[in-house]
């Protein structure tokens, strides 16, 4: 069983979030908690299961994503409507909440599907695109919805919850989320999904049946990004569709690149120093310099991404690398690693095809439709 | 019918009317070595690619142990029991050692486990697990990479990852193996030692092996038959010997 | 009848201002094998320049002539400093990049001109009678224009030294570089024709609607981006008609009450209809003219 004590050390974060909970709910029902830290706490807890998730897709299976936001649009409205219906019969309780936060998820989920199926024939560039394109769809038609369906543009109100307990229940979602995606990604099937990500072509020869995989990662990805939709609907009572535009998901994969592609802990890290950073700007700074704080991301992003990605700078960072100082310091060899990190540097994101189909490149077409009947036989 | 590996019938594939290989009727029996060599540009790794479901063939089928794989996806290829490694190594290079292994043997019946069962971790995710790992390491001992198992595939040394490619085809536990110019970029001493290393695994895990070398030392030491391929057609096959000395082989190779 | 006709001319003047658009991406894309991200950012900074020239000189023409060697040089300045340090690294890096740019641009243009939209009065252009159709000048104007740039631009790739070299570039980077030929010279050629197109896209925007704020050129950008992967990206007679075709489309459809709000769906759809059905898009060909 000494595996089991092994996999320990992928729960120290989940463990940590769980504490600081915990603590929290103490606090709010001891000495009580202002109502702007429990708002706070939970726009975190929201944030961190969408960068969670985002990452499922941008650093493990290795495909940029420019609609999480979409995602977690369906899911708020689907979700917090449903709870609009079911709250009459059931009332504000448990699982009025639990009920409506499945049926956003999955609402959202079979939106994954919807756009992991392109995903299957489109890679990088064109991917994005049709992401972000999801994204915009999906704000305008909620836009445009009528005042009795979902509000339209003055926006869809859904069920007030007591703040101190729903604040509860998202830290027990971000636990569940930060397990499922821990646990998946510490099994074959995350070692398939990364496979993917890092040669599909070999993926591909061992066996590794890539349209599933793909597929999987992009809708667990969604139902996540579904549940913190609906999350986000309790906790701010109203949903207008145009808070979920394309700069949201910027922010959201700000948060992913900020914390390092592929590392959940970094998610986690820089979702809540993002979150946090950006409600006490908002108190300090007003008007125009409010956007003091989207310059900056849009600086640390170039930095990071030139800085990580650089093949000039490659010699600079293999000697200056804070991991392997840290490593030297603490007598370790530097060449051992211990968890999957993703370095886009090394990941053929555009795969060579001629390399493999080394006559014509047209005949990538016909594999392509080899492939798709194969999906249309199981 | 069944009592070859591997046969195909006159297969063939074209790229817009670039005659890529045609008309080769290849037969392996079971445990054989077999060499397929030529020049370059003859079409041996176009062959690899259509008998792994890379390429759909245009022309011809092929069987593995009787039953025809033409036209199937490249992962079904491989569940059936076709493995390979690439000309240019491909490995999965953000991965450790083992975990390349791993990924080869996640598709096997006996290490089966649902994705709700290795989420909500059940008892049963962690009885593959392990089995998963021991396996693991029993075949990275095979090929002499155990002590490397922790270290980041594209680290390790050309030879290795030459090594731990085979070792990660050989884990989705194929009947017949497909190898790529193995020994490509080798010193004599590694080619030597990599003969012995193909020898043993078709006794150890009672494969058959079919594979591409431009090493004629190597395929005469190694293959029992060959096919030698020139522009997309068969040359000579046979006996290795007797092919290597066809007057057409000697042809095509020196020129003249 | 009348009003389709009047629809069709306003479709084809919003057509060819993303075709003007479209280009950029689809130039830069073909040669520097990345998707620039900021393209649709430099046609809000060309229109940030226009008004603020307007304002000082008050003379149109000195203020897009400024405007266009300002985006060209900061084209130029975002390549050398945002994207040439990237060249060889995964085109994800490179997007993530464009993008931090893309932002970038947006929060300095809200820092220093603050969120409210600014009006740009530039000129009075008046309207054009023929029987009762009426058609604002400014469209006949920016036509003519968008014709002229065209056409000169593909005369510029087919004929000239630099423009063949482009042609190169975008077939083969490695054996051009081995023909002795300066590829790093050619992408900011690339860089530089973009982001003057860009700028005049600016101008005919305003002069369309003449009200300017920070994202004034994010949905121009996507939806031209559009364009350009309808048309088939990396061909420039296929930005031109999926710029065309894609302004007609978004004209039509307002007019039609019932479907005149999802306009912007609509053509997602479409974007991502063809990229399904025909990923290399209408004139794009895998060994087609590519620049």
């Amino acid at each position: 069983m000494s595996l089991k004590n092994k996999s320990l050390k992928y729960y120290y974060s989940t463990i940590i979030v769980a504490a600081f909970g915990l603590l929290s709910v103490i606090l709010s029902m001891t000495i009580g908690l202002e109502k702007s830290t429990i708002y706070l706490l939970e726009k975190i807890v929201i944030a961190v299961i969408l960068a969670v998730s985002l990452n499922l897709v941008v650093g493990f299976l290795g495909e940029l994503s420019l609609g999480h936001a979409g995602f977690m649009c369906v899911g708020a409205y689907l979700g917090g409507k449903f709870a609009v219906i079911i709250s009459s019969s059931l009332g504000n309780s448990a699982l009025t909440l639990i009920l409506s936060m499945l049926v956003g998820g999955t609402v959202a989920a079979l939106c994954g599907i919807l756009i992991g199926l392109p995903a299957l024939r489109l890679k990088g560039d064109y991917l994005a695109i049709v992401t972000l394109g999801f994204g915009e769809i999906v704000k305008s038609i909620f836009q445009n919805t009528s005042r009795e369906s979902f509000g339209g543009a003055l926006g869809l109100e859904t069920p007030r919850y007591n703040k101190d307990e729903l604040f509860i229940y998202a830290f027990a979602v971000l636990i569940i989320t930060l397990l499922v995606v821990q646990n998946l990604m510490n099994s074959k099937h995350g070692r398939a999904i990364t496979s993917i990500r890092d040669n599909e072509i070999a993926a591909r020869a061992t066996g590794i049946n890539v349209t599933k995989y793909k597929l999987m990662a992009f809708i667990i990805s969604s139902f996540f990004a579904g549940v913190a939709g609906v999350l986000y609907s309790f906790s701010n009572y109203n949903i207008q569709s145009s808070k979920f535009g394309y700069n949201y998901s910027i922010e959201i994969l700000v948060m992913v690149v900020l914390g390092g592609i592929g590392s959940i802990n970094g998610s986690i890290i820089a979702a809540t120093l993002i979150t946090f950073i950006n409600t006490e700007f908002a108190t300090i700074l007003t008007g125009n310099l409010a956007v003091l704080q989207n310059l900056l991301y849009a600086i640390i992003l170039i930095v990071i991404v030139i800085y990580g990605n650089s093949p000039a700078l490659s010699a600079f960072r293999e000697k200056y690398d804070i991991k392997k100082l840290f490593d030297k310091f603490k007598k370790r060899d530097p060449s051992i690693i211990k968890e999957d990190k993703a370095n886009w540097n090394n990941i053929p994101t555009k795969i060579p095809m001629d390399e493999l189909l080394s006559v014509d490149v047209s005949n990538n077409d016909q594999n392509l439709d080899s492939d798709e009947t194969d999906k249309g036989g199981k | 019918m069944a009592d070859y590996v591997l046969e195909t019938k006159n297969l063939g594939i074209t790229f817009g009317g670039l005659k890529a290989a045609q008309d080769v009727n290849i037969k392996i029996s079971k445990n054989q070595i077999y060499g397929l060599v030529g020049p370059n540009g003859a079409g041996k790794t176009t062959i690899f690619n259509m008998l792994t479901g890379v390429y759909t063939p245009t022309s011809g089928t092929f069987f593995l142990n009787g039953e025809e794989l033409k036209g199937k996806s490249q992962e079904t290829i491989n569940h059936k029991g076709i493995a390979r490694t690439f000309q240019n190594i491909r490995l999965f290079n953000n991965m450790s050692v083992i975990r390349n292994v791993l990924v080869g043997l996640s598709n096997q019946p006996e290490f089966k486990c649902g994705l709700f069962t290795s989420i909500f971790r059940l008892p049963k995710h962690f009885r593959t697990e392990k089995a998963m790992r021991d396996k693991a390491k029993e075949l990275l001992k095979i090929f002499d990479l155990y002590e490397e198992r922790n270290n980041l595939s594209c680290n390790l040394p050309y030879g290795k990852q030459r090594k731990l490619e085979i070792a990660r085809a050989l884990a989705t536990n194929p009947k017949l193996l497909l190898l790529d110019e193995p020994a490509a970029g080798m010193n004599p001493n590694e080619t030597a030692d990599l003969m012995d290393t193909i020898r043993l695994i078709r006794d150890k895990f009672d494969i058959t092996v079919l594979l591409i070398e431009h090493d004629m030392k190597f395929v005469s030491g190694l293959c029992d038959e060959i096919t030698v391929l020139n522009f997309g057609t068969v040359l000579a096959q046979g006996d290795t010997k007797t092919a290597l000395n066809d007057p057409e082989v000697i042809k095509a190779y020196i020129g003249g | 009848m009348q009003q389709f006709c009047e629809q069709l001319l306003n479709g084809l003047n919003l057509g060819s201002v993303y075709a003007l658009i479209a280009l950029g991406y689809t130039m830069v894309y073909g040669i520097a094998k990345m998707l620039n991200f900021a393209h649709g950012d430099i046609i809000m900074v060309g229109g940030y320049t226009i008004y603020v020239f307007m304002n000082m000189t008050g003379h149109p023409l000195i203020a897009v002539a400024v405007a266009v060697v300002f985006c060209v040089l900061l084209g130029i300045t975002i390549e050398k400093v945002a994207y040439k340090p990237l060249r060889g690294a995964s085109p994800l890096a490179v997007l993530i990049t464009a993008i931090g740019v893309s932002y970038l641009l947006q929060s300095l243009a809200q820092i220093v001109f603050g969120s409210a939209p600014k009006m740009v009065k530039i000129a009075d252009m008046g309207v054009l009678k023929i029987g009762s159709l009426k058609i604002q000048n400014y469209t006949l104007l920016t036509l003519a224009c968008s014709i002229v740039v065209m056409i000169a631009l593909t005369l510029f790739v087919k004929f000239t030294k630099i423009g063949r070299a482009m042609l190169a570039t975008s077939e083969d980077k490695a054996a051009t570089q081995l023909m002795g030929i300066n590829v790093n010279n050619v992408i900011t050629v690339t860089f530089a024709i973009g982001s003057a197109l860009a700028a005049l896209a600016g101008l005919f925007y305003l002069l369309k609607a003449p009200s300017i704020s920070n994202t004034f050129g994010s949905m121009p950008g996507i939806k031209a981006f559009t364009a350009a992967v309808i048309g088939g990206i990396g061909s420039i007679p296929g930005a031109m008609l999926g710029g065309i075709l894609l302004g007609i489309v978004e004209c039509i459809s307002y007019k039609i009450p019932a479907i005149a709000a999802y306009t912007d769906a609509i053509e997602f759809l479409i974007l991502i209809v063809i990229l399904l059905v025909k990923p290399t898009g209408i004139l794009g060909k895998r060994r087609s003219e590519k620049v």
